[in-house]
């Protein structure tokens, strides 16, 4: 197929919308010719910076329980007696889930913390780790205004053996939330703003705690409706500063 | 021909399993669903109107929903719908010129090279082209490149043809690529 033939499909190939013989024929046309392989590349490019740029406004937290309680199992029903089968299951299934929930706040914590542990490595591995770079706090505090659903206070590090790298916004459990680099001598932490919802955050503890992933130090705690995390691959008692630091912003 | 009205707890149980089915298919699309409506009505108290008005009308709707057909092309139709019969939608539309969209054009070659043009705009720059296109190239974007929904479900999302959501996703893209080139050599 003619050059000029395939340019008009780029966008089509890039979308997944061409047919399966022709997706293949495309792929094989690509390592042939510069300039199919150069556009094609250009698209990708635009449809990933559309991506980012339109994946934007969050809901709050509130109105999500609003329209929740809107939309849920309203109506309901009146106690009867057809019900007392149903009641006897439930009853059971409560042991049997009683019994597994343990097991599933471990597991949950664990997920929540090793996606955590994830988004934090990707940062350092990336070439433009932050979208916001500034040492200073007055200038990437308010980079996040309209961008995340909540305003939070970055600390005051002057003297303190932190600075400040930047910030760049991060997804946990499809909620937009900041992401904050500081730098501790050589190393890198990350800390985590989210809003503190149930489903998110649900299976954490309420309080203030330290724990090892994977060699990484995470600290959590919530705050004023937020949820804090704080990673990074330092001892417990300089993370745990950074933690005081930001408990401390006003 | 009298009717009795029986009480009948099968049927205010299905009422009930039908509201949670509703929840289940309808809750995970919160989020893009709130984006899209932010995106179209350009304001968060607007767009929170939109989207409980799209619930409440999806949930009142659902029995008509066919199962197994696409929820999230459904639900996103009724959004749109019910934006672009609203004050804002109505304006909106009234800017956009009116489509010639017969002559189903594709997208030429492009005059900059577009990786190199991509490498400069930031992501801002972006979000403010896409902010000033016209709804019916915003919300195709939206639906395309952020949401990634096929083509089909673009198609019955905003009603229009298959052949229609290729020829109106090229201009749209054109038309974000020129925007951004042109707040390039503003700024």
């Amino acid at each position: 197929m003619a050059c000029e033939t395939w340019r008009a499909k780029i966008a089509a190939y890039i979308d997944g919308e061409l047919p399966a013989e022709e997706m293949r024929a495309f792929a094989a046309h690509l390592p042939s010719c510069p300039a199919c392989a150069a556009e094609s590349l250009g698209t990708v490019q635009w449809k990933r910076a559309t991506q980012s740029a339109g994946k934007r406004y969050a809901p709050s937290a509130e109105f999500r329980r609003r329209i929740e309680e809107r939309i849920g199992a309203r109506k309901k029903p009146a106690a009867s007696w057809s019900w007392l089968p149903a009641l006897a299951l439930a009853a059971a299934l409560l042991v049997v889930v009683l019994l597994g929930v343990n097991r599933w706040r471990e597991n949950g914590r664990a997920q929540v913390f090793a996606e955590l542990t994830d988004l934090h490595t990707a940062t350092l591995a990336s070439a433009t780790p932050v979208d916001v770079i500034s040492t200073d706090r007055h200038t990437v505090k308010p980079w996040f205004e309209g961008k995340i659903p909540f305003t939070f206070n970055v600390p005051e590090l002057a003297g303190t053996p932190f600075t400040l790298v930047g910030g760049r916004i991060a997804y946990l459990g499809q909620s937009s939330g900041a992401e904050l680099l500081f730098q501790f001598r050589l190393h890198r932490i990350s800390v985590f703003i989210f809003q503190d919802r149930p489903e998110l955050t649900g299976r954490l503890p309420a309080a203030e705690s330290l724990s090892k992933q994977k060699s990484f130090t995470v600290d959590t705690w919530s705050e004023g409706g937020l949820r804090y995390f704080v990673i990074g691959d330092i001892g417990a008692g300089d993370l745990g500063q950074l933690s005081a630091l930001l408990r401390a912003a006003r | 021909m009298g009717e009795t009205l029986v009480y009948n707890p099968r049927a205010v149980f299905d009422e009930r399993a039908q509201a949670e089915s509703f929840e289940g298919l309808a809750m995970p699309l919160f989020d893009s669903v709130f984006n899209f409506a932010r995106w179209l009505t350009q304001n968060r108290e607007e767009a929170e109107d939109l989207v409980q008005e799209t619930y409440v009308k999806a949930l009142r709707g659902f029995g008509s929903f066919q199962p197994g057909t696409n929820f999230r092309a459904w639900i996103f139709r009724i959004l749109r719908n019910t934006f672009l019969t609203s004050r804002t939608g109505l304006k909106a539309t009234m800017t956009v010129p009116l489509e010639e969209e017969q002559e189903a054009t594709l997208p030429g070659p492009p005059d900059t090279p577009e990786t190199l043009l991509l490498a400069s705009a930031d992501q801002e720059m972006v979000r403010e082209a896409l902010e000033g296109l016209p709804v019916i190239f915003r919300e195709v974007l939206l639906l395309g490149d952020v949401e990634e929904m096929s083509y089909q479900e673009i198609a019955e999302a905003v009603g229009i043809p298959m052949g229609t959501v290729m020829s109106r996703l090229a201009r749209a893209r054109r038309a974000l690529r020129e925007a951004v080139q042109k707040k390039q050599q503003k700024g």
